[in-house]
């Protein structure tokens, strides 16, 4: 950490031996002191915060206690190791509590929020009906051995499946048209389609909503919930590729078409098998933030109690949807469901983001 | 193509049938059919989107028309009335996407240069992947966090603030603060769905994507004027500040700004966190606020054809503010990233 810093030992040069290997010197060690000093500073701060907050002031909460006690630690701190160090050092000091602090807190808020969704949901996940029963004629209220999200679960996979089935093939051939083909229109394409990711998800279900169920009349489907998340995937998708496929370096194309190669043997043979693990990351990641997203669904699909699983007719629940109506209906059973079902949403999104890793990792393609 | 002047001897004639090979290369059947379908998917996907802008852009018509200008000046929304106005929904926005940032942006930063500059070597690839798994958790289950595991803890902060400084309009609560937050009736009526609290969740969501920008942005700092102020003797944070962060100053603009964009349209976990109300007030801190998003997902079904139209066309101003943000910052991102890297 600093020019103080103490060498370890051992490097007394054996002048008999000729050259001896030397030793890396370690640059980020800490003193005795240092430890000390941290050590000191968290026990005060602590004792400081307790007196202050249960005996001294009107103060109450847990949250308000990590506060104030994180305030109190950083003056101790600069002040002991102003004590015995320069001010750059004691800078130092402070802004490495300050940095680390901010990924302690993000940890710790992503691991309580992962914890809280497993540990409030827990009794449900243990009653095995909870995966293979639907809701229907079970009352909010009801206990865990009645009812589940097996229809959410399927409403999910088909839904996602049809926007997939749609998003990902246009998506797709619209990143090789502006990546591979070229020209005026492939710029134009390429700016719309970026403009276009800025659409927020709600909107894309409102559009839906206006389009397919208003003007058009039709039912609240799983269909019109895949045409909404396709329409919100697109771009996102097409975009990934088009970055994707453009990074893949100019002189393998060039070496192909010096080959003979047509464009289209280029592309299929090239082109893409380079960029295959990348593009399948990119895909997936644009699946997992999709199969998320509640609010297009919450416009267009209608939630359902009952197992559906064709989606052109009758509504059809999904996992996020069946989340959102759960805790909005303020009915504590309905809350541990929604959060067990939010275990299960995050167990399929993690499935997803590994999958992608792998790929990713497999050929040691850049993502 | 010109032939060389040959060492060879070879007849005058022969060079003067050597003309330039036509190079104009007629695209085979598979070119066509390749150029042929990716270009119509291509148009096609360009006709869709557009499409969608203009249906968007085209509702603002009849809107105007049928509510005139006190469309964005009204603060109400009651749909029954056909009273209907999107000033306070908007206020709401900008407040919750603002209180996100601040939560969010020092966080971010924090989390980037603990990344690229704190943690030890072999934690980094770790670590961005974590940040990245961030990104996908989806936004329900960060509204659900809230709702049930933080905001009681939230609110305690909230009251404290209020009842000290109160004296801020922003932070004001209109009740009476010195009744211990406890003492209230049950789930804190006063503070519980704020703006600042659904700020929370909309932070959990911005917060991946700043930093990764972020750190992307750190880890470019240049090696060489790094290592040479340590070389002088400077510290960490030294290093950092006089190297790292100025080379990173659009990455942080262009990161928060990438951040804002998305917390104006995150929409689920704010309508499972906030009480909604149509109330134009600065008070973040007290319960009660709106967004568009929000109004949108809460106000499509009760909604008459002239009301539908109002929503899209507050779901397309929506859309037209994002996709501004978006574009100035993905500018300056791009300009941190072309590399302003000195010579050494």
């Amino acid at each position: 950490m600093s020019a103080r810093t103490l060498t370890p030992a051992a490097e007394t040069p054996a002048s008999t031996q000729g050259p001896v290997a030397e030793t890396l010197r370690q640059t980020r060690s800490t003193t005795r002191d240092d430890r000390i000093a941290l050590a000191g500073a968290v026990l005060a701060s602590l004792a400081t915060t307790w007196l202050l907050y249960t005996q001294v002031l009107p103060l109450s909460g847990r949250l308000g206690f990590i506060i104030v006690w994180y305030a109190v630690f950083i003056a101790y701190f600069a002040g002991l190791t102003a004590l015995t160090r320069p001010w750059p050092i004691v800078a130092d000091r402070i802004a490495t509590i300050l940095v680390v602090a901010a990924p302690v807190i993000v940890g710790a808020a992503l691991a309580s929020a992962v914890l809280s969704t497993v540990i409030e949901g827990f009794e449900p996940l243990m009653h095995a009906n909870f995966y293979v029963d639907d809701m229907s004629g079970v009352q909010g209220d009801d206990a865990f051995d009645k009812g589940g999200l097996l229809h959410a679960i399927a409403g999910t996979v088909i839904q996602m499946s049809i926007a997939v089935a749609i998003a990902m093939p246009l998506g797709l051939l619209t990143a090789i048209f502006t990546a591979e083909v070229g020209g005026k229109m492939a710029n134009t394409v390429r700016s719309v389609i970026e403009a276009m990711t800025a659409m927020p998800s709600v909107v894309a279900g409102l559009f839906i909503y206006t389009v397919w169920l208003v003007y058009l009349g039709q039912q609240t489907s799983g269909f019109a919930a895949s045409l909404a998340l396709a329409i919100m995937a697109l771009p996102i998708m097409a975009r990934a590729s088009d970055v994707v496929l453009r990074v893949v370096p100019g002189g393998l194309r060039e070496a192909s078409y010096a080959l003979g190669a047509t464009r289209w043997q280029t592309v299929w043979h090239v082109v893409l098998p380079t960029a295959r693990p990348a593009l399948a990351t990119a895909l997936i990641l644009g699946v997992a933030r999709a199969v998320g997203e509640t609010s297009p669904l919450l416009l267009t699909s209608g939630a359902s109690t009952y197992f559906n699983a064709n989606p052109f007719s009758e509504p059809m629940n999904s996992l996020p949807l069946y989340i959102y109506s759960s805790a909005s209906s303020g009915i504590p059973q309905m809350a541990e469901r929604a959060n067990a079902a939010a275990a299960v949403l995050l167990v399929v999104v993690l499935t997803l983001f590994t999958t992608a890793r792998l790929i990713a990792r497999r050929k040691g393609a850049r993502g | 193509m010109h032939p060389e002047t040959s060492p060879l001897d070879v007849a005058d004639d022969a060079l003067d049938d050597d003309v330039p090979r036509d190079l104009s290369a007629r695209p085979v059947g598979s070119d066509r059919v390749f150029v042929g379908v990716t270009r119509g998917v291509g148009v096609l996907v360009f006709v869709i989107v557009t499409a969608i802008g203009l249906f968007l852009g085209l509702q603002s018509a009849p809107t105007f028309a049928h509510y005139g200008f006190s469309f964005l000046t009204e603060s109400r929304w009651l749909p029954s009335q056909d009273i209907i106005g999107i000033a306070s929904v908007a206020l709401g926005t900008v407040q919750v996407a603002i209180i996100a940032l601040v939560l969010a942006i020092p966080l971010a930063l924090g989390t980037a240069l603990f990344i690229t500059d704190w943690s030890p070597e072999k934690w980094r690839a770790g670590l961005t992947s974590a940040v990245d798994l961030m990104a996908a958790v989806p936004g329900i289950v960060f509204g659900l966090w809230v709702l049930l595991l933080v905001q009681p803890h939230a609110t305690h902060v909230t009251h404290w603030i209020s009842k000290h400084f109160g004296w801020i309009p922003f932070l004001e609560v209109h009740t009476d603060v010195d009744y211990p937050i406890w003492n209230q009736a049950p789930g804190y009526p006063s503070y519980a769905g704020s703006a600042a609290i659904a700020a929370i969740a909309v932070a959990a969501m911005i917060f991946p994507m700043a930093t990764s920008v972020m750190r992307e942005v750190f880890a470019q700092a240049p090696a060489g004027e790094k290592e040479a102020a340590l070389a002088l003797g400077g510290t960490r944070w030294a290093v950092v500040r006089n190297v790292v962060l100025p080379f990173g100053k659009s990455g942080i603009i262009g990161g928060s700004m990438l951040a804002l964009g998305r917390a104006l349209g995150e929409t689920i976990s704010v309508v499972l966190v906030i009480n909604q109300a149509f109330e134009l007030k600065i008070r973040a801190l007290e319960s009660g606020t709106s967004t568009i998003s929000a109004l949108i997902a809460t106000g499509y079904k009760e909604a008459s054809p002239a009301q539908l139209s109002a929503l899209l066309t507050a779901g397309f101003l929506l859309f037209v503010v994002t996709l501004v943000v978006n574009t100035l910052a993905a500018g300056v991102v791009a300009r941190a990233r072309s590399g302003a890297v000195s010579e050494l």
